[in-house]
């Protein structure tokens, strides 16, 4: 799959296709670029009618990726979108990875919506060049353009059967004008020919093979390698530096201050000391010779055993509504059944294999980059700002990832390389240690929920009151800020049972780390709060869990915040509302597959339900599990059943809620960060575990509902209801109640 | 001077005898199919062969392969289909695919001294590679299916 596509700037086409997104012009590098070669001047496609795709004279199709691969297979799927529209052979498909680049719309892969906000667009695409081959072709054979269709990549003239390639029709397309977007004929679902179908991802035998390019295997000729000692609270920067035992390793060329950024931090560097040389393993040593003292910091008194206190205690006390139905004091009042219960969750790292690593060149003014980064805009916005110039000027190429989730889409790092870079004067290649990773990382905060619920004689609550308090990521892009309204729209505001009374409250916490996005975000703890308090309830009552959730849903309805007077309400686009219809369907999908309804509990082993709406996506998930007499979980089995509208990739979005219930059960079992005077106190993955192969679930079943739907989110999904499953899974089994993760053990 | 057999060729080291095989791989003959992930051998992304025995290149200082092969993922096989190889793209393995060199080639080195592994043998073997992105029940199914035993 790798191409050659040219370097320099060509319009191909003098009109754009629609505003925005289909400009001309798109300016593309060959991946050969990554790996140590120097880019080799390829051959120009000759037609480049989007920026999204173009076609040969020899009828190569050129897709372009504009999405980061971080293992999701969005550089698979979204190509699948315009090849399927444009009738495309898809073994004559060649994709090219997008630089960063503002023509493309977001390439934020970020918020599981690459496919979501780009298959209308990318349809669009495909439907709009196949349209441009079937105008040429009937132009050619002097028939009506309805006569002639694309199919397979060739347009066919229907009565005659005569049939030209695509790559012959190339030089008569490219002089059409675009087709207006309303003319537009697309295919009907029944006429897919990839959409829906398992199709391999396209790096995979580079994968299998080592020859995939990540960010840390890039390089740029007449590199320089940097390893840089950052302050190890928040809040410090650099007070001195001894550099004389480091300027004695071998190998290494110098050692560069860096500055600590001013708040509000967002993707700026962080400072430190960086010590440059001529390999990884001589920076690395001569970091280890570095001596460094800081500057103080507000945030040396952080403690994670006194912060996690703190948040019990602002639960445990009224906090600022961010919704409310009826009254929940004057029933709380009446003096009924009241259960309550507080959920803690704890600081956590991204920690993908992968460690944050670009390589970047300033030069004359300008700065090229390659990166792992989930976000080659904010590689531009974030560099241009750090050293002063435009971000026109940053020529940011995308690698693939070793893994994102989050953490890679705050370009830190590779602001670090382009800094660097302006003063040693040649390409810096920046590449944290793991311990760098886990320390300094965006990380995901520590969090607590409180629960409250008043129940009628059949257990349904008929008050509900819950709250939650966690550093917001406000934190990053707002100095100070304690509160997250968006974090707690997220599963929690939105919480979608039918009560009478109904407030849900969010508390301030103050950020004594950077606080960023990690996969499924606010989602996380509070789908372990709702849906293991449920289960709380339902146990109470001596209810089915199944059933009593199914009660507490409801019958079928859309939640609409807005009009329910919610201000701000919690994310929502139009075309995706709500339906809870939808998440009782697949409740009662994963029962059926699960054998929910036939399961009893034996010893130490039993089931655990738990679903969640995210990401526009309705997941249910079922964890069958045993506890050792020793207290261990063993997972043998989960079934996930899912609806996230139409699907792509059918492989990949099995493999994402795989992997989705690998991720939830590390950070239900074991992952777990301290601090102490302000310092994280893990640093690998001895002290920061996660989940191995003997610990992770083997068994993972995914159920995926048909859907017409429009498509929603895949890559995040499955991870909310992995922690409440589990211990709603433990409680069946052992009777003992889990209210803090990580649980490691079960005593 | 340090004289080693790199995937069949032979190749010599001059600096410092501390550092780990794996950035003598990566940094100076661009074997980047070898992967850090901790630097400490406890996440197997670096894993290669030594002498056959799978080995974490990341905690092995070159002063230790002195006069040894070592062997790579891009050295596994000569045109990638190696039984495992040909598993993990059967069985869509990769996410990310950062770790799964490492994986590979621990994988290998299993098959070697069991070619008929039983889960439990899997799983042992296995335990040091970590996948952040869980690709773990595909592995053991692509193991199971380069060994011919029932998965």
């Amino acid at each position: 799959m790798i191409t050659i596509l040219p370097v320099s700037r060509r319009d191909f086409l003098q009109q754009a296709f629609t505003a925005g997104a289909f400009v001309v012009g798109a300016r593309l590098v060959p991946l050969d670029a990554f790996g140590g070669a120097d880019a080799v001047p390829g051959p120009l496609p000759a037609w480049m009618p989007s920026v999204y795709l173009g076609i040969e004279p020899d009828g190569l199709v050129r897709i372009v990726a504009h999405r980061s691969e971080m293992g999701t297979g969005s550089r698979t799927a979204l190509p699948m979108i315009v090849a399927d529209e444009l009738e495309a052979d898809w073994s004559r498909v060649s994709i090219v990875q997008a630089l960063g680049d503002a023509k493309y719309g977001s390439q934020n892969t970020d918020g599981s919506c690459s496919v979501k906000d780009f298959y209308d667009a990318l349809r669009t695409a495909g439907a709009t060049v196949r349209t441009m081959l079937e105008q040429a072709a009937a132009s050619r054979w002097s028939v009506p353009a309805p006569e002639c269709r694309g199919q397979a990549h060739a347009v066919i003239h229907t009565p005659s059967g005569r049939k030209l390639g695509y790559g012959d029709l190339v030089a008569a397309a490219s002089a059409l004008p675009v087709p207006a977007a309303a003319s537009l004929r697309y295919k009907s679902a029944a006429e897919f020919k990839y959409i829906g179908k398992d199709i391999p991802i396209v790096d995979r035998h580079d994968l299998v093979t080592g020859k995939g390019v990540f960010g840390i295997d890039a390089r740029m000729p007449g590199m320089v390698f940097a390893s840089i000692e950052r302050p190890p609270v928040m809040g410090q920067a650099v007070a001195s530096i001894d550099d004389a035992a480091a300027l004695r390793v071998p190998g290494v060329l110098r050692v560069v201050r860096l500055e600590s950024p001013k708040e509000p931090y967002v993707f700026q560097a962080i400072g430190g000391a960086a010590v440059i040389a001529t390999s990884t393993w001589a920076a690395n040593r001569g970091r280890e010779a570095l001596k460094v003292t800081w500057t103080g910091s507000p945030h040396e008194s952080y403690d994670s055993t006194a912060y996690r206190a703190s948040l019990v205690a602002t639960v445990k006390a009224p906090q600022k509504p961010t919704r409310t139905v009826g009254d929940v004091d004057a029933e709380f009042a009446k003096g009924g059944k009241v259960l309550e219960a507080t959920y803690t969750t704890p600081l956590i790292a991204h920690a993908p294999m992968e460690p944050p690593a670009a390589v970047a060149e300033f030069k004359a003014g300008k700065v090229v980059a390659y990166a792992a980064t989930q976000n080659p805009q904010a590689v531009q916005e974030a560099v241009a700002g750090a050293l002063g110039i435009t971000k026109e000027d940053v020529e940011c190429h995308v690698t693939l990832l070793g893994g994102g989730f989050g953490r890679k889409s705050k370009p830190d790092y590779v602001v670090e390389a382009a800094l660097l870079s302006r003063v040693v004067g040649t390409p810096v290649k920046v590449t944290w240690t793991r311990e760098d990773d886990i320390r300094f990382d965006y990380f995901h905060g520590p969090s607590a929920a409180h629960m409250k619920a008043a129940t009628d004689a059949s257990g349904r609550p008929t008050a509900w009151l819950q709250r939650t308090a966690f550093p917001p990521i406000d934190s990053l892009f707002a100095p100070g800020a304690t509160y997250g309204a968006g974090q707690t729209g997220m599963g929690f505001t939105d919480i979608p049972y039918v009560v009478p009374n109904l407030r849900v409250e969010n508390g301030p916490a103050a950020a004594h780390v950077r606080i960023g996005w990690l996969r499924s975000v606010g989602h996380v703890h509070h789908a372990f709060a709702v849906q293991s308090f449920t289960d709380e309830l339902a146990a109470a009552a001596g209810r089915d869990r199944v059933e009593f959730l199914l009660d507490l849903l409801g019958p079928p309805r859309v939640i609409d915040l807005g009009k329910e007077g919610v201000s701000p309400a919690p994310r929502g686009e139009a075309g995706y509302p709500f339906d809870t219809g939808r998440l009782r369907n697949v409740i009662q999908l994963v029962a059926e597959k699960s054998g929910w309804a036939s399961r009893r509990p034996t010893k130490g082993r039993a089931l655990g339900i738990a679903a969640h709406y995210s990401f526009y996506c309705y997941v249910a998930t079922v964890v069958d599990l045993e506890v050792t007499p020793a207290g261990e979980v063993k997972i043998h089995q989960v079934d996930v059943a899912l609806d996230t509208g139409r699907v792509i990739n059918p492989d990949r979005v099995r493999a994402q809620f795989e992997g989705a219930a690998a991720f939830g059960a590390s950070l239900t079992l074991v992952s777990e960060l301290t601090t102490k005077a302000g310092r994280v106190e893990q640093s690998n993955f001895d002290g920061y575990e996660v989940v191995r192969m003997g610990d992770a679930p083997l068994s993972t079943r995914v159920h995926i509902v048909q859907s017409d739907a429009p498509p929603a989110g895949v890559g995040e999904p499955g991870v909310p209801p992995m922690a409440p499953a589990i211990c709603n899974a433990i409680f069946a089994a052992t009777g003992k109640r889990l209210r803090d993760l990580p649980i490691r053990r079960v005593v | 001077m340090i004289q080693l057999t790199v995937n069949g060729q032979p190749r010599q080291f001059e600096g410092d005898p501390a550092m780990p095989l794996l950035w003598f791989l990566r940094d100076e003959l661009q074997l980047t199919g070898t992967k850090y992930g901790c630097g400490v051998a406890l996440c197997g992304a670096c894993t290669v062969h030594i002498d056959g025995e799978a080995t974490r290149s990341c905690a092995t200082p070159m002063s230790f392969v002195a006069g040894k092969r070592v062997t790579t993922i891009e050295g596994l096989s000569a045109a990638g289909d190696h039984p495992l190889q040909k598993a993990w793209e059967a069985v869509n393995v990769p996410q990310c695919g950062y770790c799964q060199s490492g994986q590979i080639m621990q994988a290998a080195a299993l098959l070697r001294q069991h070619p008929k592994p039983t889960d439990q043998a899997i799983d042992e073997a296995m335990q040091g590679n970590i996948c952040r992105c869980g690709t773990y029940q595909r592995i053991r199914q692509a193991i199971k299916q380069a060994a011919g035993v029932q998965a």
